[in-house]
């Protein structure tokens, strides 16, 4: 065990491991069944796949999100963005049902409009913090109260559903019996840490975080980065937009994505990468989701009453951010290294 | 000097500009009407943004506010309603809890180094938790001691109501700027949001400074709590929604830096102000749709912060002054 936080140099991939490990076998204890996988009509059923299922969407904003934060940087209004992104999609393919014909109503055109879409709302986020030198907090804040009226805004106020399959694929489609947005946000993962592992772009995301002056005077080019975390962090949204309306085969503008994004934040944390900025992990923050998620599973498993699953959830969430602060360890451990 | 009041001058210039709009369309808002009922609909997230702004001069921030709004509302509704307390013996058992509920993500945050914007989103998640756990009905108050409350009104000539409500948010904002301005604490608040290191060094009690900035934050909430049971005669799990995110605006709107070690507690009540004259005149117009407000409120927010960084900057924007703006922090 020494030797893999040694390996590591860190030892929160070790923590975050150990709580989910942690999670997983209290669900397991609540529910004997838990661990089982099914195969039921070419699709593969259980609580497990579930939870991963659950994760995508989560991951996909975590994993923008992840950078976003690495630049010392926050976004609040990756919630509004999926409101907005899902209304646009489903909007754009309730015309190609209704028979029009132009380019941009055809379902791969709408999925490619919706990120860019999303790419744009991130745009907008970054010229906000990077040239009008906003605090992200503030300005993502702007899109996360305007962002819900605006996608409220392309429905008419209205929830519109859609039959289309392609679109609807993107959330509920199975691909070899395993739930399709496993497989983006797989996808998406891996493109992301081989972009910014495989190249300098990591490097330059943690240099702008813990000091951006520095890093501007060192010739990177600050603003750049910035726009480029916050445009990855809307096409994120987008695509876990889509997620949630494929899912349901709607766009919900007044719930959709509601409060994903301090979700997202969370799961960030509890996947250690700082909110102060610099060195950051992406897959400690998926996996930072996937503790988040196995909870609320284990929840739903459990006999206790839905109106404590708020409680339960914050109890859990603290009690992994307290396994992982170093002084609260010790604090712990003080009284039996006192004794020995 | 100049460019520290720059950002309060800028909001209370748009917010007379938004209040002349406002008269010159309905001439009622310049009855104290209108006045009385601004101070009144916006006294509980006001009382909440004043403790709000004393967090953020201290370099943390608090988003547990809308969620012990709630739990403060549904505490007191069942104590009183279901359990036969007496108000104010619930009142003061909610003021305590309140109140070591802020202290314990003090202690969170300082002791064991959790971020304020994480051990306070915990808050959050578990004050909304227990307000569903104690009901997830809205709870009705019928108790003489509201009644009494409810006639606690001054009436203006023109039959404006100056109630409780206004005249609380009207105390805890003159308490507000006395502690920050006259108070060691106050001092000791700003030192910590300018630079914590320096103020260790400097003698300030940090720990002790932290955890009060929260303790009185979740004091306030919990007393804004009381003044809306008071004013709505009910308890509701799902009230206040969000609402932190509407506080933190108002704060950063008055003039308060994000950064922490800047700011005024009058600032947060010029920026209270507006945004309750915003959402009394779309009331009052009537043609806008509810997402058109949405997207008013947060164009206003832009506009606000777009001006006051405008103005306020010593470097113009986009680059164009001597010294970048893309590495400023």
């Amino acid at each position: 065990m020494k030797k893999l936080v040694g390996l590591r140099g860190d030892s929160r991939l070790l923590w975050t491991a150990l709580a989910l490990f942690v999670i997983l076998f209290v669900d397991r204890l609540i529910s004997p069944t838990f661990f089982d996988i099914r195969m039921v009509n070419d699709r593969l059923v259980g609580s497990l796949i579930n939870i991963l299922d659950n994760s995508a969407p989560y991951a996909l904003l975590a994993i923008g999100m992840t950078l976003v934060i690495a630049t010392k940087g926050i976004d609040l209004s990756v919630g509004a963005v999926m409101a907005i992104c899902a209304a646009v999609a489903v909007v754009l393919i309730k015309n190609y049902e209704a028979g029009a014909t132009e380019i941009y109503y055809q379902p791969g055109v709408v999925i490619l409009i919706t990120i860019a879409i999303g790419a744009i709302c991130g745009l907008w986020n970054g010229i906000l913090i990077a040239f009008l030198d906003l605090q992200p907090i503030i300005a993502t804040l702007i899109l996360m109260v305007a962002g819900r009226g605006v996608a409220q805004m392309i429905t008419g106020g209205q929830s519109p559903t859609f039959t289309n399959e392609s679109l609807a694929f993107v959330g509920r489609g199975v691909v070899g019996g395993v739930p399709f947005p496993i497989f983006i946000a797989i996808g998406v993962l891996i493109i992301a840490i081989l972009v910014v592992r495989r190249t300098a772009l990591g490097l330059l995301i943690e240099s702008v975080g813990i000091n951006d002056r520095a890093s501007y005077y060192a010739g990177i080019q600050a603003r750049a980065i910035k726009l480029f975390v916050y445009m990855v962090s809307g096409m994120c949204a987008a695509v876990a937009g889509m997620i949630v309306a494929g899912e349901v085969k709607s766009a919900d503008p007044h719930t959709a994505g509601l409060f994903s994004g301090l979700d997202a934040i969370l799961a960030v944390v509890i996947g250690g990468t700082a909110l102060s900025g610099g060195r950051f992990n992406l897959v400690l923050s998926v996996m930072g989701v996937l503790i988040i998620q196995s909870l609320l599973a284990g929840l739903y498993v459990s006999t206790l009453h839905p109106t404590t699953n708020l409680v339960v959830k914050a109890v859990v969430v603290l009690a992994v951010l307290l396994l992982q602060s170093p002084e609260f360890r010790r604090f712990i451990t003080q009284p039996f290294r006192r004794a020995a | 000097m100049r460019s520290r009041f720059l950002p309060l001058l800028m909001t209370f210039l748009v917010f007379a500009a938004l209040y002349l709009i406002a008269y010159s369309r309905f001439s009622s808002f310049g009855s104290m009407r209108v006045i009385g009922n601004l101070l009144r609909d916006n006294a509980y997230w006001g009382i909440a943004a004043v403790g709000m702004t004393f967090v953020i001069i201290s370099g943390g921030i608090d988003l547990s506010v809308g969620s012990l709004i709630a739990f403060t509302g549904v505490f007191c509704a069942l104590m009183i309603d279901r359990n036969g307390w007496h108000p104010l013996a619930a009142f003061a058992v909610m003021l305590l809890i309140g109140t070591s509920f802020g202290a314990i993500m003090g202690v969170f945050i300082h002791y064991f180094k959790i971020p304020a914007f994480i051990a306070t989103l915990s808050g959050l998640f578990l004050a909304r938790g227990m307000a569903y756990v104690l009901s997830t009905d809205s709870i009705r108050i019928d108790h003489p001691f509201y009644e009494q409350v409810s006639d606690l009104v001054y009436i203006f000539p023109d039959r404006g109501r100056f109630t409780f409500a206004a005249g609380a948010f009207l105390v805890v904002l003159v308490g507000g700027i006395l502690l920050a301005h006259f108070t060691r604490f106050g001092r000791n608040v700003y030192a910590l949001g300018g630079n914590p290191d320096a103020a260790h060094l400097l003698g300030v009690p940090v720990a002790r400074t932290t955890v009060g900035v929260y303790a009185l934050s979740s004091f306030l909430t919990t007393l804004a709590g009381i003044v809306l049971s008071l004013s709505k005669h009910s308890g509701d799990s799902t009230i206040a929604v969000g609402l932190e995110l509407d506080v933190i605006a108002a704060v950063v709107i008055g003039g308060t830096l994000l950064t922490g070690g800047v700011g005024y507690v009058i600032g947060t009540f010029i920026a209270v102000m507006p945004l309750g004259t915003i959402q009394t005149y779309l009331t009052l117009d009537g043609s806008l749709t509810p997402w058109w407000i949405k997207i008013v409120v947060g164009v206003l927010l832009f506009a606000f912060v777009g001006l006051q960084k405008l103005l306020s900057s010593r470097h113009a924007i986009f680059g164009l002054g001597r010294r970048s703006a893309a590495a400023s922090p």
